[in-house]
């Protein structure tokens, strides 16, 4: 499958992390919250204004930035 | 508790010399403050604000004759990074050498809570591991095995359901047992990283054990953080252990050449950390599927069908709004009644005070200085503000603990990006509507610093309980006054909105120029957990938003408000050849005042009104009635003949509204701003933003006024 980032995932699909790129402080950031290789990530909400959206990882809603996920690459 | 007993206690205090001392850790929303709550009761030293423990909290209890002090450290989901709170809370518990540490988990998502907790592994031993909200898990239908779990970890665990007093006396069993060192505490559960980097972690903690008498654990710590090369950790450690690691030769060769081997097999040292950070996810993901099964894999649909309906792009918003409505309609309402009714009992007292005074010859001036000048300014202003604070307060808890204050800033941060800030920034705005004191305290929601700064700074933009009042009552008076009617209180409540809406747009506006002058700087990261929605512990909401919120803000609008009604007497009672020294600063600001499209008398009022807004009015009726003391009036008509015989035009009244919006924060808001940023300058910036908004504001309509109508 094309590797996209999460801002390309639809409402409710969900992808596989295959990669969290980016600068150091939001990539660590992101790997804390347990967005590792091979986590499966599910678009859930996106707020009234487009942006946040909320994903659904590891049995939490995490409301992040368009520019934010943008460092969240999955399959 | 007698005397007698309470002397007691202290003899026991003195007798055993120090307590137990047991940090509480955990991922943010797992129920900790409640727990810490239900641990220590009114023995707190420190409030919990709102969601969040930016400070070590500590309290104390007493178990079996045992003395424990509980610091309640930060909710972080990870020690590894740099932010305040995970520098808080990994300080305390690397360093804060506490007997024992509870790691709080979430039962309802154990998988992500245990990454905290093996992070906690690699660093101590003496660790319990306590689980919560196991009755949300088993609505949810998700079952914990916690005796597994205790297996696998090597550590204690225990079950409860913090909201559940009760459910605690198993975890106070286990601390006492791990605290006096009956449990036996084994070598917990070891994070196995892949052989090679096991291999560089030996290498370097070789090197370190030799060097320092570090215990085994922590050294191991200690070189994956030098291996990890992570500049503030290593200096925090050495400030704390007085060693030194960056700077000594024979660490940093140990370190050079564990990396190049590293390197060599593949491992950059930019993808160590990664490595690292994986590893103990896995691991908890492993363990996490081990202990939990899942009967309902769609347990969190209730959940999103209601996140569907309150973020949702056409009702998101209006429904937000409704709900803000809803709990200002509820207070104003609500608040009259008790108003009126503390009134009436401190004006009976102060008839009692007055009659005393007369009985014991008290001089006149004295009597009438004390009695109509402190007395009744300090009750006026207790009137005014307790009773819509102790109900907004609550009803405002009550949002925050069903979950949904995290949705507003959700549905809002998208406008605040714009202006180079948080969503979060919304939540302390509404808090503001209630009390901007308040608002300013619960910015401390606001992870980046830079954005928590603006917050504060624009909190005051918005209108506060204290301001609503007046602004329906003007509103009333002069806009729908002329139509009558129930036209007449939808016109007055589209006015105050417009104010409101104004307010909600300047700060937008004043917090991206601030933004792109003093405060540069993009907007942080905004990584924010929409928590699963809860049932409110209503009678804790009240108890706690009572005590935190309200009582410690009216104390210290008391403060103010003593000497200031002090000098509000004096002002209007004593003055030079006739003049009383309010008539004479009223004039002296009248030409100003004019340009605003006011008068004197209105500006000295706001500036008079300084410990608390709403005594604003009654300076105003004051100084236009020529009185010596506050004036109490309940009938709107007759406010607004005493206010047209003085001049006042539609002109006046929407200047006076848009004033009463923008101008300088009140003086227990400032002194908050003074304790939230510690500095003189900020507050100074905090006091001129909205008053220069309202002054350039006011020019404008009144110049508008004169070239288009008059």
């Amino acid at each position: 499958m094309k590797e996209k980032t999460v801002n390309e995932l639809k409402l409710g699909e969900i992808g596989v992390v295959s990669k969290i790129i980016g600068e150091k402080t939001i990539k660590r950031r992101l790997l804390d919250l347990g967005l590792i290789e091979g986590t499966n990530i599910k678009l859930v909400l996106i707020s009234p204004s487009g942006d946040p959206r909320a994903f659904e990882f590891r049995g939490s809603l995490i409301a992040i930035r368009k520019e934010d996920a943008e460092n969240i690459k999955v399959k | 508790m007698s005397e007698m007993e309470k002397l007691s206690t202290k003899q026991k205090r003195i007798k055993r010399k120090s307590a137990y001392t047991i940090a509480l850790a955990g991922n943010p929303n797992v129920g900790k403050s409640t727990i810490f709550n239900n641990l220590t009761g009114m023995n707190q030293h420190t409030g919990n604000w709102t969601g969040k423990t930016v400070a070590n909290a500590t309290g104390s209890f007493e178990y079996r004759g045992e003395q424990y002090k509980v610091v309640d450290i930060p909710g972080t989901y990870s020690i590894m990074s740099h932010s305040e709170e995970e520098e808080i809370a990994r300080n305390y518990i690397c360093f804060g050498n506490p007997d024992v540490t509870i790691v709080v988990v979430d039962a309802t998502s154990l998988e992500r809570n245990l990454n905290l907790v093996l992070q906690i592994t690699e660093i101590t031993d003496n660790i319990i591991v306590c689980v919560n909200l196991l009755d949300e898990a088993r609505k949810k239908k998700i079952e914990v095995n916690l005796e597994e779990l205790s297996n696998i970890l090597k550590v204690p665990v225990v079950g409860v359901t913090a909201r559940r007093k009760k459910t605690l006396n198993n975890l106070l069993k286990v601390i006492r047992s791990v605290c006096e060192g009956r449990e036996e505490i084994k070598p917990v559960y070891q994070i196995q990283y892949n052989e090679k980097i096991e291999k560089a972690i030996e290498q370097v903690k070789e090197i370190i054990s030799r060097q320092y008498k570090i215990e085994e654990k922590l050294a191991r710590w200690i070189s994956i953080k030098v291996l990890d090369g992570e500049k503030r950790i290593l200096e925090e450690i050495e400030k704390q252990l007085h060693i030194e690691l960056m700077d000594h030769i024979e660490i940093s060769k140990a370190k050079e050449k564990a990396l190049d081997i590293l390197e060599k097999e593949g491992i950059h040292q930019e993808e160590f950390k990664e490595k690292i950070v994986s590893t103990i996810v896995k691991d908890a993901e492993k363990i996490g599927k081990e202990v939990c099964q899942f009967k309902n894999k769609d347990y969190a649909n209730r959940d999103r069908k209601i996140d569907k309906i309150l973020t949702s792009k056409k009702y998101g918003i209006p429904i937000m709004i409704l709900f803000l409505l809803l709990i200002f309609w509820i207070t104003i309402i609500g608040a009259n009644y008790p108003s009126q009714f503390l009134f009436s009992i401190f004006g009976n007292i102060q008839e009692k005070l007055i009659e005393f005074a007369t009985y014991v010859h008290c001089p006149e001036w004295l009597s009438n200085m004390l009695i109509l000048g402190v007395y009744q300014t300090l009750t006026w202003v207790i009137s005014v503000m307790l009773p819509p604070m102790a109900i907004f307060f609550p009803l405002f808890t009550i949002l925050e603990d069903l979950g949904y204050l995290p949705r507003i800033a959700f549905n809002m941060d998208g406008f605040f990006k714009k202006a180079c800030c948080s969503g979060k920034q919304m939540i302390t705005m509404c808090m503001g509507f209630g009390c901007n004191s308040c608002g300013v305290t619960g910015c401390r929601i606001i992870d980046s610093p830079r954005e928590r700064l603006i917050a504060i700074l624009t909190n005051n933009l918005v209108p506060c309980n204290g301001r609503f009042p007046f602004l329906i009552t003007i509103a009333t008076i002069f806009i729908a006054g002329t139509i009558g009617g129930i036209g007449a209180s939808i016109v007055s409540t589209i006015a105050v909105m417009f104010v409101i809406v104004l307010g909600i747009i300047m700060t937008l506006v004043i917090s991206k120029i601030l933004s792109k002058t003093i405060l540069k700087g993009m907007p942080s990261s905004f990584v924010l957990e929409l928590p699963p929605y809860r049932k409110p512990q209503f009678l804790k909401v009240l108890v706690r938003s009572i005590f935190d919120r309200t009582i410690f803000i009216l104390g210290r609008a008391i403060a103010v408000a003593a000497p200031a009604g002090l000098v509000i007497w004096l002002f209007a009672n004593i003055g030079i050849q006739e003049e009383s020294l309010l008539t004479i600063i009223a004039n002296f600001l009248e030409p100003l005042a004019n340009l605003m499209g006011l008068d004197g008398y209105i500006l000295t009022a706001f500036i008079l009104g300084v410990p608390a807004n709403e005594i604003v009015l009654p300076i105003i009726l004051m100084c236009y009635m020529q009185g010596t003391s506050l004036v109490n009036m309940e009938d709107t008509f007759a406010i607004g003949e005493i206010l047209r015989q003085n001049g006042w035009t539609m002109l006046t009244a929407i200047n006076v509204m848009l004033f009463t919006v923008f101008h300088f924060p009140c003086a227990t808001t400032l002194l908050t701003i003074k304790k939230e940023t510690g500095s003189w300058k900020w507050t100074a910036i905090g006091f001129l933003i909205p008053t220069v908004c309202g002054i350039v504001l006011c020019m404008l309509t009144t110049l508008v006024y004169h070239v288009f109508v008059v």
